[in-house]
């Protein structure tokens, strides 16, 4: 079995992980409670969670808003097992790391101490981690519950109604259609080059090759999105994402918005 | 007969490197044209041009009589009329394809135009039917294999009816059986008001789908004439690269003679 190294290994990872993300588009067709309000309202009610778990200060306001992500989810119909593969295992290691420190170098009340080490763990330095790991947790399961019952069209169409530049709005179409068709390109780069290499590089070759392997890279996405942006033109683009759908609001939608909004903010209320 | 393009001496460089030099060209409605050339001769240079995706830095543009300038492609009117009227397909299908599903693809160019929501459903389906494609209509357009992406993005284009198709290498890296699909497609537009200028330097498609051929060379036109006055010239065709000498041995004489790519038999005196 041939040996990758970390970055190939982690560029075939992104690779399933994109083209499951592609798939997730027909999630976003499921007959689920969140799907049936308006994408308008599901982006703007969920940011308002989001931002409102950012402003929290308490671990309990934190931690019911991540219960009602949870239920949201769950109306969604999309699958706590995939939430926990895919987010909250993946934000835990990441942000473990980065709260870590905080453990020990927070001063306070000690809750923990190992004298043969040096080590104390302080209850505020453990408050600081927990709320920062929770906190990462509730925005990435948010976000994550809404990427899945949108369709990626109708968000970008949403965000463009809520006045976000048509600029911006262009740039995340073409980062998500093309996201895939960059890592492939990487990936037959480097089996291209795997297929031509006899005996195993050194790790500064590894490091050269993948360096150049990178802007070889870049010069080909800068290509590319020159050319889509072309295609887009010659079929009349002028900067508004149009959509079959059109989006009205009806009652259903003020409710959802309403209870949106209410949570948001008794969540701030009870963390501040 | 009426005018659709008069290219008059345009001349046009990528930053520093030089693409179009003082071509000219008339283009009538109607026309099945070929632009012939090598790779770097201009073609698609010249493709672009003509879609106003590209302006020439000097020399005049114009579509049935109006200047194709970037100022006037600004004015939401005519920008519309003329996305409308004048279709490009370009040469790798990826850069074309870039909705969720081949449906939305497809629906894409009547969007733009701010037709009916009715209007645009019922031409996509024409449009799929047309093209033999309803069974991918909810199919995401990366997962197709590549001559289906190639039909996908014809009725991505065809879907307005335009009045000028701009086909860049449309049999390019195409199976037999799905090259033989598009020429045929081609074919079928003959004797009507529409016109297709096609990029290519497959010569064996040239007769089928052209009636009046350009020979590009290095941004300029070196030669015009009927499909047949041109691939009967050996002499210009060896000049602007788009076949070469074969060299070869019968019974231990080598010798060389011209050789034309996909013709499937070819009889020469010894």
């Amino acid at each position: 079995m041939n040996r990758h190294s970390f970055l190939e290994s982690t560029i075939q990872g992104f690779t399933r992980a994109v083209s499951k993300a592609l798939q997730s588009e027909h999630a976003a067709s499921q007959p689920g409670l969140l799907q049936q309000l308006d994408p308008r309202v599901r982006v703007i009610g969920i940011l308002t969670l989001v931002v409102s778990v950012v402003i929290c200060r308490r671990l309990e306001a934190i931690a019911a808003i991540l219960l009602v992500a949870i239920a949201i989810a769950f109306a969604a119909r999309v699958s706590l097992a995939s939430l926990a593969k895919r987010v909250w295992l993946v934000v835990l290691g990441f942000t473990a790391v980065i709260a870590l420190p905080a453990l020990f170098i927070t001063p306070g009340e000690p809750l923990f101490t190992a004298p043969a080490l040096h080590l104390s763990i302080s209850v505020q330095g453990m408050r600081t981690a927990v709320l920062l790991v929770l906190r990462v947790e509730t925005a990435a399961t948010l976000t994550t519950v809404l990427v899945l019952s949108t369709s990626w069209t109708q968000i970008l169409k949403a965000l463009r109604s809520l006045h976000l530049p048509a600029e911006i709005v262009t740039m995340l179409a073409m980062t998500h259609r093309y996201v895939f068709l960059l890592i492939e390109t990487a990936n037959q780069m480097f089996e291209s080059r795997r297929s031509r290499t006899v005996g195993v590089l050194s790790g500064s070759e590894r490091r050269k090759t993948t360096a150049r392997t990178a802007g070889v890279l870049l010069s080909k996405s800068i290509e590319l999105s020159q050319e889509v942006y072309l295609a887009m033109l010659s079929r009349g683009f002028r900067g508004d994402v149009r959509l079959l759908t059109d989006f009205r609001l009806k009652p259903r939608d003020y409710v959802g918005l309403t209870a949106f909004l209410f949570t948001g903010c008794l969540a701030v209320w009870m963390g501040r | 007969m009426a005018s659709t393009f008069e290219v008059q001496n345009i001349s046009f460089s990528y930053e520093a490197i030089p693409a179009i030099r003082g071509l000219t060209l008339h283009i009538g409605e109607g026309d099945r044209v070929a632009l012939l050339g090598a790779n770097g001769s201009g073609k698609s240079t010249l493709l672009r041009i003509l879609d106003a995706l590209y302006f020439p830095s000097s020399g005049t543009v114009t579509f049935k009589g109006e200047a194709l300038t970037e100022k006037h492609l600004q004015q939401e009117e005519f920008a519309l009329n003329f996305r409308r009227r004048v279709a490009l397909v370009f040469p790798n299908p990826d850069v074309q394809l870039f909705n969720p599903t081949v449906f939305d693809e497809i629906a894409y160019g009547p969007l733009q135009m701010q037709w009916s929501k009715e209007d645009v459903i019922r031409r996509v389906n024409e449009t799929l039917e047309f093209m033999s494609i309803s069974h991918l209509k909810d199919r995401p357009p990366y997962r197709l294999s590549g001559g289906e992406k190639k039909r996908v993005a014809l009725a991505s284009v065809l879907v307005l009816d335009p009045e000028v198709l701009l086909l860049d290498e449309p049999t390019a890296t195409l199976d037999p059986k799905s090259q033989s699909q598009v020429v045929d497609l081609i074919q079928q537009w003959k004797g009507t008001a529409r016109t297709v200028i096609t990029a290519t330097h497959q010569l064996e498609i040239v007769e089928d789908i052209a009636d009046r051929v350009f020979v590009l060379e290095a941004g300029t036109v070196i030669a015009e004439g009927t499909p047949s006055e041109i691939l009967s010239n050996t002499d210009l065709l060896l000049r602007a690269n788009l076949i070469h000498a074969h060299r070869h041995s019968h019974g231990g004489v080598v010798h060389s003679h011209p050789h034309l790519h996909g013709h499937s038999r070819h009889e020469h005196e010894h």
